[in-house]
């Protein structure tokens, strides 16, 4: 019960700071993803379910907010969060080249996928140009903020976890 | 912990979800747009408040920021402004004279609904697109302040976008810079008509695109004035989007394209304003309003 109250004000908090921050500290129009980051962090730290359910919430909670196509988002945050939960068993999660490894190559994808939905099918057909403008400096700028970000997801993680271990204890 | 990794619930898990974000898609695609609202304005008025407050706390610390400017540098701008403050008191004096010529005028002209006199209402940008794709981006009116879908939005100098979306105090804003953007626009001074739509390449730029301009007397010229045109199905007649930049000729001859200048700098743009009147769209009677703008033109011409 605790873990999912932290879990709904991480969600909303990230959102709410993705559209409001995170335009005030854009570099040339780019903005970071931290929605990305909450996602695959949680995915690598508590597995495929925690992925999974992470990376909806903020999808949908984004869908609601902008995008007309709801759901587009919240499917691809539920397949980031899935994928990255693979990674659970094999890594370490105070170790951080693999989250910062896992970000850049899912928000790469991510953002190929929505050019290729949003953009391409449109009939905007310069694929290098917006790789180079958009896709590649948001994959960047979203690695630097990782290295503060999962710092934070991290020992919040832990917190909670201590918390959950310390009450069950309890009762046995 | 390891019972929560099992593979098969999982993968009922992500089946199960992805199903529902497909039929979301689906029912996004279809158009019932209906079932979602509810749900829309339900989290637009819970988190609505929360990014008002961050957005306040955001702009006292650049006024904060600003503060600390240098003094030397506020009275050299002091003299200046002093000296903009005569020239333009001159100049008001004399635009004050040519407005009730032309008040007098347009009573001629029974032209009395021209952009300046639409009820207007200011508002504030609390939140942007969360993507690096689109230019979209909430105000903090809505309903409640009498701000309806498809609205449209400016800023003190020209166009800025128009109302996509509306919740009790809040209300979602497509720009004109947006690359799924593209506005039914004219010529102010040849009357001719074409359309600006917004193009994410040229967004560094600071210019839109512009297609389609039929422009068969090579009348138009860079610099020309564009604003939205009359038959437009939802922007108001009028209203100024920018200046021509550039101009070519389509392979076709017929038509001209080119780029756009936009008079809003939409870069730091934090206040705007929604005209509260909807364009009053009847299909039937578009050929009424072309032939009258057409005959607007020749007299214009013969005038000249």
């Amino acid at each position: 019960m605790r873990r999912k109250l932290v879990m709904a004000v991480l969600v909303t908090v990230c959102v709410i700071l993705q559209s409001t921050v995170c335009p005030m500290i854009a570099i040339a129009s780019i903005k970071p993803n931290l929605l990305i980051i909450l996602t695959v962090s949680f995915g690598l730290m508590r597995g495929k379910r925690s992925g999974m359910l992470t990376g909806f919430c903020c999808g949908f909670l984004t869908d609601l907010f902008f995008e007309s196509v709801i759901g587009l988002n919240a499917l691809l945050y539920l397949w980031v969060g899935y994928f990255s939960g693979f990674f659970y068993r094999i890594f370490y999660d105070d170790d951080i080249k693999t989250p910062i490894f896992l970000i850049s190559i899912t928000d790469l994808v991510y953002g190929i996928v929505q050019y290729i939905l949003m953009f391409l099918l449109r009939g905007r057909l310069q694929f290098f140009y917006y790789l180079g403008r958009i896709i590649i400096p948001e994959v960047i700028y979203t690695l630097l903020v990782t290295i503060v970000f999962y710092q934070i997801f991290y020992h919040i993680n832990k917190r909670v976890s201590i918390t959950e271990k310390r009450s069950a204890g309890n009762i046995v | 912990m390891i019972k929560r990794n099992d593979t098969r619930g999982n993968k009922i898990l992500l089946f199960f979800l992805s199903m529902l974000c497909v039929a979301l898609i689906l029912i996004s695609f279809l158009g019932g747009e209906g079932l979602v609202l509810p749900v829309r304005r339900i989290s637009g008025f819970l988190i609505t408040p929360v990014q008002k407050g961050i957005n306040q706390m955001g702009s006292w610390l650049s006024s904060m920021a600003e503060n600390y400017e240098d003094v030397a540098v506020l009275r050299e701008e002091n003299a200046q402004l002093k000296e903009r403050v005569d020239s333009l008191t001159a100049e008001n004096s004399q635009l004050i004279q040519d407005k009730e010529e032309l008040d007098q005028l347009r009573e001629l002209y029974q032209l009395d609904k021209q952009y300046a006199d639409y009820e207007k209402v200011g508002a504030r940008i609390i939140a942007r697109d969360s993507g690096n794709w689109f230019q979209a981006f909430t105000i903090d009116k809505g309903s409640n302040q009498g701000i309806k879908k498809d609205m449209n939005v400016i800023s003190g100098s020209g166009l800025v976008g128009i109302v996509t979306e509306v919740g009790g105090n809040w209300a979602t804003v497509r720009s004109i810079i947006d690359d799924n953007s593209s506005v039914s626009a004219m010529v102010s001074t040849t009357s001719d008509q074409c359309i600006v739509s917004g193009n994410l390449k040229l967004l560094d730029e600071g210019e839109l695109d512009l297609v389609r301009l039929t422009d068969p007397d090579n009348k138009v010229h860079v610099g020309d004035k564009v604003v939205t045109s009359q038959i437009s199905e939802r922007f108001l007649p009028g209203i100024l989007i920018g200046y021509i930049s550039e101009l070519n000729n389509d392979p076709n001859n017929m038509t001209k394209s080119g780029y756009l200048t936009p008079v809003v700098d939409f870069r730091h743009l934090q206040t705007v304003l929604v005209v509260l009147e909807l364009k009053d769209y009847r299909p039937e009677s578009t050929t009424d309003v072309i032939t009258s703008a057409g005959s607007f033109s020749v007299e214009q011409e013969s005038e000249t």
